[in-house]
Order: structure tokens, then sequence, then C-alpha cells
């Protein structure tokens, strides 16, 4: 689909620049976005996405520049100013209040009114209208929490109708949605275009972006790289604008899969009959010496489960743990470590990184955790194993003192990496390193993996991109439905073989 | 210059300094300190004696605070253990015997920690709200002082024991010198070892911490041992001030002032990163401004006004929202020119 170039813009935004202490976070960086387009901001963690969203929601000030809107020039100075311009955001972290009813946050602040109360019965009424525009038939008194993200996210965007928006912003909305919800949501934003509103889409899934979106603009380093209708920048153009080099890498990381691994002697780690009630049924699963072995799935397959019991994150009710072959007991995360097992939660933000902590403090939190409170580990120490691992693994800014919070996510994952490394694991479980993280930050965290397994590490590797599995993985091990169904080898499988025994393998079977 | 001035303790010693500038113009003899008897006297000196059981609760506050929680037995737990203290004074044969006194005030201490451990308990193990945890003590904990003390105001004259208020050493104030060793032990033992840090953790990401293998639940536990042991400590103190137990008006809203100090001293009460000076500097603002109003004369009646308006402007001083927020002011009005004359107003900032 192309858009008719004479449609005056929504958004003009010109000669964007904002500064951070010790930072150009964005250098003149100029961005439009027409009425009915799909527009994806495109470029690696740090480039300015988030800072350009940023000031076009009202979040940050701009140090020079200006932004049109509607063909008037406007200065936000917060995100309500920017609201009432038509500019709504939704965020891969869905801001809504999940303790209230689908209907009360679609209608929040735009309740219906009879006298000095709220109608509700009106209200609920309202929010049913919105929602069925974007083809939901949802019961408007039902708690948002008792949606999956996808529902919620799709709460989120009629939130966004009832504001009457004429700009929306999706930052990263597919990140936690499997393929039929991301379906769903690509309808709606159809839907969306095709009655003129302007939707800026960011999300690290290439294939999404060109199924969606109309336009590309590229960013690097805070500048703007380029803007391209999407029929003219193939996909090995874009990922070369997006990081400046030619994506070599992760050729060479592909042949990590066919690297015999020895399984006569004593797995690093085995789980017999591991599972919990109504969590997961029990399975079995045994790691050798530097192997990596793979776990795919659907989103809620029961992949996250498994790595947890395993780990003494939740506690197993039947099952046993032997590391090196003798029987332990792993019932907390501490058990674990102390056998030199280390898990990196899919959920970078809350069960990952101590936000208001800085990068050598999160970086050292792992080891000072094992030894104690009492035994402070002496600052030249630290300072040394910090300096080792921000170069080893190219954490960006290679600032010690910065809070990590304010590290874009693939830097956030670089530093939990090199948390866990730092406590010198036998086993390091990966629950989805490389979700929402650039394509170079994913290329250096694969290159790691592929380089410590082969030195010896054995590495448990969860992630949603199957090629990512196949490419690191020499065994794959399959799970649905909360059900270990089966284990594959990595060197003769190839990525439709792995779809299919996901979606087909052991149907019956278990009858 | 900038340095000084975005320091977190910055505000805090601004809002003391004023405090005492203040008091020094309005009557000069107040920042007077006399040597007598090789014992320093004067109103700082005793701003600083009577500040002791407040600081030692608050510091223990801190600590609670950065975990995440709150600890509103503190009150309870002083009148309990002045309660205890005296009764075994009072039921010694020689109540004036040093040894008798030492006995009474470690058993009253130990009954504390024990106070605090089960708060500690009840947060970490159970995992009950720590608002509501603590409650339950601060509601039960008087009634047991009065249990203890059956019924009654019990007094006691023991030199040994009005020594802990009213006794000098080394030409300070006793009880002074007990908050100062509080405050260094605790600086020493979360700043030397790795408490500090792993008890910011825990504050700012319970979970995050727990999956890095942090014991948090000991971590939180601690926090309430320590809180429960220093107020028995301040109880000692009160109880010492007055020689009595009494059971009703020991420790009465300090829970409320040691937040507030905290607060004062820049601690979120969102938990984890937390400051000792910063407190140490918070219950001297609240004890010198305590003071003031006494020096000044201003009535009774009207002293807790007075204490809230002081209060709610050095909050306000200490907010940094409104800081931004008027500077940003300040840069709109400017970047519109200088000819705008409303911008005098605004440099107030």
């Amino acid at each position: 689909m192309t858009v008719d170039i004479d449609v005056p813009p929504i958004v003009e935004m010109r000669g964007i620049t904002i500064r951070f202490p010790g930072v150009l976070a964005l250098d003149g960086v100029d961005f439009t976005l027409r009425p009915g387009e799909v527009h994806s901001l495109m470029g690696e963690n740090g480039a300015g996405k988030s800072t350009l969203i940023k000031a076009l929601t009202g979040v940050y000030g701009i140090d020079a520049g200006s932004i049109t809107v509607a063909g008037e020039r406007r200065t936000f100075s917060t995100a309500a100013d920017a609201q009432d311009a038509g500019i709504s955001t939704v965020y891969q972290e869905v801001n809504l209040c999940t303790n209230l009813t689908v209907g009360e946050n679609v209608m929040l602040g735009h309740e219906q009114r009879r006298g000095t109360g709220i109608d509700w019965k009106a209200t609920h009424r309202e929010a049913a209208r919105h929602l069925e525009s974007l083809g939901l038939s949802l019961d408007t008194r039902s708690m948002l929490a008792s949606h999956s993200i996808a529902i919620q996210q799709l709460v989120a965007i009629s939130r966004a109708m009832v504001l009457d928006a004429k700009v929306l912003i999706l930052d990263e909305p597919t990140s936690s949605l499997d393929r039929g919800e991301v379906e769903q949501l690509f309808g709606v934003i159809r839907d969306l275009r095709g009655k003129g509103v302007a939707i800026l889409f960011v999300s690290h899934f290439l294939d999404q972006v060109y199924e969606i979106s109309d336009r590309i603009t590229v960013l690097r380093n805070g500048t703007l790289v380029g803007e391209h209708p999407i029929a003219e920048l193939p996909r090995d153009a874009l990922v070369t604008k997006m990081i400046g080099r030619e994506l070599e890498d992760l050729a060479a990381i592909a042949n990590s899969s066919h690297r015999v691994i020895d399984r006569t002697g004593t797995p690093v780690v085995k789980a017999t009959g591991l599972g919990k009630r109504g969590v997961l049924e029990p399975a079995d699963l045994e790691i050798y010496e530097g192997e990596v072995v793979g776990i795919a799935g659907l989103l809620g397959s029961g992949r996250t489960e498994l790595v947890r019991l395993l780990y003494g994150a939740d506690r197993a009710d039947e099952g046993e743990v032997e590391v090196h072959g003798k029987g332990t007991k792993v019932h907390q995360p501490r058990h674990a470590i102390e056998h030199r097992i280390s898990l990196s939660s899919e959920n970078r933000r809350e069960e990952g990184v101590v936000a208001d902590l800085t990068v050598a403090e999160n970086i050292v939190l792992g080891i000072q955790a094992r030894q104690g409170w009492m035994r402070k580990i002496p600052k030249k120490d630290q300072d040394a194993v910090v300096k080792e691992y921000i170069e080893a693994l190219g954490v960006r800014p290679a600032n010690p003192n910065a809070l990590v919070g304010n590290l874009s996510g693939g830097n956030q994952q670089k530093v939990l990496l090199a948390r866990w490394l730092a406590t010198a694991p036998e086993l390091l479980v990966l629950d989805e390193p490389t979700r929402g993280i650039d394509v170079g930050a994913k290329a250096d965290i694969q290159r790691k993996v592929a380089e410590l397994s082969a030195q010896g590490l054995s590495v448990i590797f969860i992630s949603s991109e199957l090629e990512e599995v196949l490419r690191l993985a020499q065994r794959v091990v399959v799970l649905r439905d909360r059900r270990k169904i089966g284990e594959l080898d990595a060197a003769d499988t190839d990525l439709d073989t792995l779809i299919d025994y996901i979606a087909n393998a052991g149907e019956g079977s278990a009858a | 210059m900038t340095a000084i001035y975005r320091h977190r303790l910055f505000w805090p010693i601004v809002a003391l300094v004023t405090l005492i500038v203040i008091n020094a113009v309005a009557r000069p003899q107040f920042i007077k300190i006399r040597v007598q008897d090789g014992e320093l006297y004067g109103p700082l000196i005793s701003i600083l004696r009577d500040s002791a059981p407040l600081m030692l609760v608050a510091l223990g506050m801190t600590i609670v605070i950065a975990t995440r929680g709150i600890d509103l037995s503190v009150g309870a737990i002083m009148a309990v253990s002045g309660a205890v203290a005296l009764t075994i004074i009072d039921g010694a044969e020689d109540p004036g015997n040093v040894g008798t006194v030492l006995i009474a005030c470690i058993v009253a201490v130990l009954v504390s920690l024990v106070l605090g451990a089960w708060n500690g308990f009840l947060v970490s193990v159970v995992g009950i709200q720590p608002i509501i945890a603590t409650l339950v003590l601060m509601l039960a904990g008087r009634g047991v002082a009065l249990l203890i003390t059956g019924g009654f105001i019990t007094t006691v004259n023991s030199e040994p024991y009005s020594f802990i208020a009213s006794g000098y050493l080394f030409a300070l104030p006793f009880a002074f010198l007990i908050g100062v060793v509080a405050i260094v032990i605790l600086s020493l033992v979360e700043r030397r070892t790795a408490l500090g840090v792993l008890t910011e953790a825990v504050g700012i990401n319970p979970e995050a911490s727990r999956l890095a293998g942090v014991r948090s639940r000991s971590i939180i536990w601690g926090a309430y041992i320590v809180s429960g042991t220093l107020a028995g400590v301040a109880g000692l103190i009160y109880a010492s001030n007055i020689k009595a137990a009494d059971a009703n008006a020991a420790g009465v809203f300090i829970e409320l002032y040691a937040i507030l100090a905290v607060v004062l001293g820049g601690t979120s009460l969102n938990g984890g990163k937390f400051s000792i000076a910063g407190t140490v500097v918070g219950v001297l603002i609240i004890q010198t401004l305590d003071s003031t109003i006494l020096f000044l004369g201003v009535s009774s009646a009207q002293s807790p006004v007075f204490f809230a308006i002081v209060v709610v402007i050095v909050v306000i001083v200490q907010s940094a929202r409104l800081r931004d927020g008027l500077a940003a002011l300040t840069a709109r009005v400017r970047s519109r020119g200088a000819g705008v004359q409303d911008s005098d107003k605004v440099e107030v900032a």
C-alpha cells in the first residue's frame, strides 16, 4: 500500500536535538508521519527511537528543532499536552490499571455522567462500542488482569481511540504476543489505518515490520539514516543501515549446532520427573558439559516454568535434581547458585535488573549474594570484575556508575549476563535473553553463548525466535501445553520441521 | 558548586543550619556552650542529648524503610523496654547496684530484640504487609507494658540507671554518646560489609534480588530486629530520663517522628537507597525545631501548628519535583524574553 505523498503530514518533526548529560541522544533528526500510514521506526538500541518517541509524546523536552502536529507548531511539556494534541501511545508493558475492569480502563476519565455520578451502564455500553469497532467482543465488566497481554494491548488501543487519537504510537506491541495474537493486532492496525489514523510502529521483529509497514525511518546513533517506502528497502539493506556494517556475525555462529557433544559421562545437571501441580507435568532434562540445550515451544507452553523449577525460583512438588550425579535440593535460587546454576529471567525489568543500582552494583550482586553480606568483595576486585565484563560484553555506556534503569534493553541484558558469568556458573539458563533487543546486541549475546559453550559451559537457551534456538543449540527440547513432548537433534532439524513438531508432534499419544 | 548543590544532604543541612541561625539571632545564648566541672552545657548540647531516643529509633526505621517496610511498633517497644527494665530494678534488693541495672538493661534490650524478631517474622516469613504486621505490636505492646508494670507507673530511684539519660562521659551527655555509637556501628556494618547494598537491592527489587541469590528473607528479618533492638535502647533512655516506666506516654508518636526524620534525610519511603547521615540530620532538624518552639516561647497550644508549618516548608524546599518545576518555569519565562517582569518572582527558586 502506498500513501499519497500529497496528503499533508499529521506530524512533522524537524531538526530534533536532545541532549542528556554527556550524551547527544538525538542530533537534528527529521521525522514525518502521514495520516493513514503505518510508519516503522527502526534502529538498534541506543539509536534514539525511544528518545524520539518520548519527544513526540511530551515526556522529554527538545533542545532544538520543531514539532508540528496537524499544521500547528507545538511545544509539549507534559504527556497530557501530547495526548490533547491527539497523540496516544501503547507501550510494550501495558500501562493500564489491571485491577479495574476492561470497561473502566477504556473509558477512564471519559465516563458517561449522570448528574453528579457516573452512569456505569452507559459507560460500559460506550466501552463495548469502542471495543467492537476494533472487532473485539469482551465482557466490559471483567477484570483487565484476567485477560492476556494481547487483549490488554488491544484494550489500550481502544482507550487511545476513546481519546480520539490521530496518531497512535505502538512501542514493541508484539514482543509478548503469539502468532495468532499478532494477526489480531495487525487486523486492528490495518483497520485504523483505513480510517486515516497515523501509526508509528516500533518492533524488533523484521518479519512484522515488513508485513505491516508502509514506510520505514532508520536511525543510528541519534542521527537520521534515511526514510524509505517499504518496497524500496530490502531486508539486508535495512539491517545494514541499522547497524552500519554487514551482518556476517550471525552467519559465523551458525555452526555451533553441529558441534559434537560427548554424552557418555555424567550430565552436569539432570532433572528427573521435575514437575509442579497445575504448572508443569513431570519432565526429564539432562545437560552435558559444553552443551547448549534449546527449549522451544509457544509462550505459555511451560518452558519458563520448567527452568524456574530447575532453578528453585518456584518450588517443585515432585522430581529430583542431580548435579554431577549427586542428588541435591534446589528449593531456593541461592541453592542453585551454590551448585553453580544461574538463571537469567525472561522478565528483565521485574526479575532481572535492580534499576536504581549502578551497572557495577548489578554485576557484582550475584557474586556478593553468594559470598553473603559479611564478606564484602573488596572494591579493587569489584572494579576488576566489572571492567572485565563491561569490555567483554560491550556494555554501553561503558560507565560502571550509570544507573542500570537508564540503559537500553540490550545493555541491561548484557549487564545481567555479566552478573551471571561473574559467578562462574557451570550451567547458565537464559530465558529469552534476546527479546526486545536490537540485532547488534542479539549477535553479541549469541556469539558469547557459542563461545562460552565451546569452552565447556553448559547452557539452556530459551527463545521465541526458533532460528536462534536452532543456530545455537545442539539439542532442542520441545514443550506444549505445559508438557514436554520430545527432544530433537538440532543438527538434522530445520525450521519447518521444528515448527511442525511444536504444532503437531505427540498428538493423541498422551490421551 | 553544582556538585554541592545537588548533593542529597544539601537541603536537609540547609534546613538545619537555617533553624539554628534563626534561634541564634532570636536569642544569642542559644549557641553558647558552657563548661562546668569539665562537662559541656547549653541549648545545643541539650538538643544532642534529648535527640538520643529519636536518633536510635530513626536509625532502625531507616534500615526498615530501605527494605520497603515500615515499623510502627517502635513506640510500643520503647514502652515495653522501659517497663521491663524498671520492673527488674524496682524488684531488686538494691536498685542502686550497677550490676542490677546492667542486667535490667540487657534483659530489656533482649526482650525488644525478640519483639523486633516477631515483627520480622510476620513480614518476611508470613508475608504480612509491614504496616499491618507492626500495627499489631503497636496496639498490643502498650498493653504488654502495662501488664508488666501491673498497671502502674513504676518509678525508681537508681543512681546508675539515671546516669543513662543525665550522666556525662568524656564531657558529653552519655545518652548522646549512645546515639553516636549506634550511628558509627550501623554505618560501619552497612558500608564496610555488603549489607548496605544488599538491603538496597532487596528494597528496590525484591524478586530480582531473590533470583540473584540474595537472602532477602534474612535481610528483611534482620532489619526489623535492628529496629526493635534500637527502640529498646531508646526506651531505656526515655525511662531513665523520667525515672519511671510510663507505658502510656513512652514513645508516643515517636514512630511518626522517626519516619519524618528518615524522609527529611532524603530516604524514599519506596525503599531502596538510604542515607544514615541523612537520617541523623533529619533527627537533628526535628529536635532543633522542638527546642525552637520552647525557646521562642510558642504557647504549648500552638506548638503543633508551628511544628507542622515548619515541617511543610522543609519538605517543600526539599521536593525535587517542585525545584525542577520552578527551574523549568524560570527557563520558560526567560525564553519568552527578559522583558517579562514576572520572572523576578520565579527567581526565588
